[in-house]
Formats: structure tokens, sequence, C-alpha cells
């Protein structure tokens, strides 16, 4: 069995996009609701929130969950 | 009208008298099963009980860790984040339920090391990336870290694979994160640049 031609497209993208320090979910997780609240504001990410970005670019996982945490607390704002 | 607790009296209340702390559980509680409920209302496994449960257990989290709450958030973002993540945890393991950890071993042991061959002339340089890259993942990277990048390819969650490895997912990522880059320092070695990971992923 060998990859698949899409496999292969997103092993070569994360590739591209791995760093040599790179945030693990569990830092993730610490900053994702600051992280949330900032990018639901539309406000610049700043220097020391970069590496969530990062992340959420990697990690399927963490995105998903950062996806779903967005909804949840804009539907609040909206109450 | 109902007021909300600012973000600065929920510690307090939760750490303060009986009387209080049952009082914010039930206000804690009252919105996280909203959130998580509009959070996934298109998911038709996620009913009325699955929320109960998932908020409960994030309501024990968030009693037995109130101390790593730093204030960088509002409090509710902080508590739905973790409700987020008790979601998500449990439909994974659903979804992956039948899993096996022989069915993670057999993606390592039925890698082939040689990619298929195309006889398009355009192709060749992507066929020459690939191969070199089939090398990487064969002889540089450890068993434990090609079993754990192919499953990641073949899309189950890291918390999953960590489930049947004996690990986690933090330990997951960390193991996949060191095989890519080994993956990218063999690549470098091999030749290949930046551009190219770039260029011969878009010619595909």
């Amino acid at each position: 069995m060998s990859l698949t031609n899409q496999q292969i497209d997103v092993l070569m993208q994360m590739i591209v996009l791995t760093k040599h320090e790179e945030f693990s979910c569990d830092d993730c997780l610490k900053r994702m609701a600051e992280f949330a609240e900032i990018s639901l504001q539309g406000k610049p990410i700043p220097d020391a929130l970069k590496e969530i970005d990062d992340h959420l670019k990697i990690c399927g996982e963490c995105r998903e969950e950062f996806e779903a945490l967005k909804v949840a607390i804009s539907w609040s704002a909206g109450e | 009208m109902k007021m909300k607790t600012p973000t600065n009296l929920w510690v307090q209340r939760l750490t303060g008298s009986e009387e209080d702390r049952s009082c914010a559980l039930t206000e804690l509680r009252g919105l996280l099963v909203a959130r998580v409920t509009h959070a996934f209302h298109h998911n038709t496994i996620v009913d009325s009980s699955f929320v109960e449960d998932v908020v409960q257990d994030t309501l024990l989290k968030i009693m037995n860790s109130i101390g790593q709450f730093e204030g960088r958030s509002l409090f509710e973002t902080w508590a739905t984040t973790i409700a987020i993540r008790f979601a998500y945890t449990e439909l994974r393991k659903r979804r992956w339920k039948d899993l096996s950890l022989d069915k993670l071993v057999e993606l390592n042991d039925e890698f082939v090391p040689e990619p298929e061959q195309s006889n398009d002339p355009n192709q060749q340089e992507r066929q020459g990336f690939i191969k070199a890259m089939y090398e990487v993942i064969h002889e540089k990277l450890s068993q434990k870290q090609r079993t754990a990048l192919l499953a990641e390819l073949a899309e189950i969650p890291m918390e999953e694979i960590g489930r049947r490895l004996g690990s986690n997912r933090n330990a997951i990522y960390k193991l996949t994160h060191d095989a890519r880059k080994k993956l990218r320092q063999g690549l470098e070695q091999a030749g290949f640049t930046e551009a190219d990971f770039v260029n011969l992923q878009e010619r595909n």
C-alpha cells in the first residue's frame, strides 16, 4: 500500500508548515479561548498568539474544536 | 432581566460559599448546555443526553482546575473551550470505536516505500520527490513515528491513535512533529527546497 495523491499533497503541505518549535495541542488549548475572542472581534493576532495560528493550520483536531468554539461563543454574543 | 456574571466574579462564586457555588454552577451549566447544543446542532449524534454528559464532565473538570484560569479571556469562553474538547473527544471515540491496534500496525506493515510509476513527463519531477519522501519515511522514521504519521494521513484522530498506542494526543502530536522535522530535513539533504515542496504539490 502506498499513499494516495491526496495524502501525498497533505503531507507536502504539512512539511511546508513544519517549524522547528511548535505549540502542542495542550499549549493550543490553554490559549484557544483568548485566540477565539480576538479572532471573532476581527483584531490582528498578537505575536504571542501566532503559534496558535500555526498550530491550527496543521492540527485538524484543534482546528475542528476552534471552529466549534467560535460558533458556540458567537451564539451567546447574539443573545 | 437576569444579570450576567462578570468574568472576575465567576472564580469567586465557584470557590465561595456553598450557596454561591451552587448558583454559579447552575448558571454555568445552563450556558454550557445552550452553547454546546448550538455548536453541534448539525450533528445527529449529539442529543440532549450527550450534551448533559459533556457539560457534567466539563463542570467537574472546571471545579478541579479552576486555578488554571488565567483571566486572558472571558471565563465563559474558557469554560466553553473545555466543553467543546470533551464533546469532540467523545464523538471521536464513538466514531473510531472499532479501530484496533492491529489496524494501525497494518498501516505501517503494508506501507510500500515505492511510489506508483507515472509515464507522464510532467510528473517526473514530482515522482522523484515522492520517491525521496518515501525513502525518508522508510529509513529515517522510527516504527512508532511512521505508524502515527500514516495513521494521521488516514485521517485517524491523534487522540484515537494515542489511545491504541498507550499514549495521548499531546504525545502523538509531538511524535508526528518530530517525524515531520525528520522528513523535512531528509528531503533538504536530498536536495529539495521549500519551493519544491510547494511547486510539486501544486503541479498535481
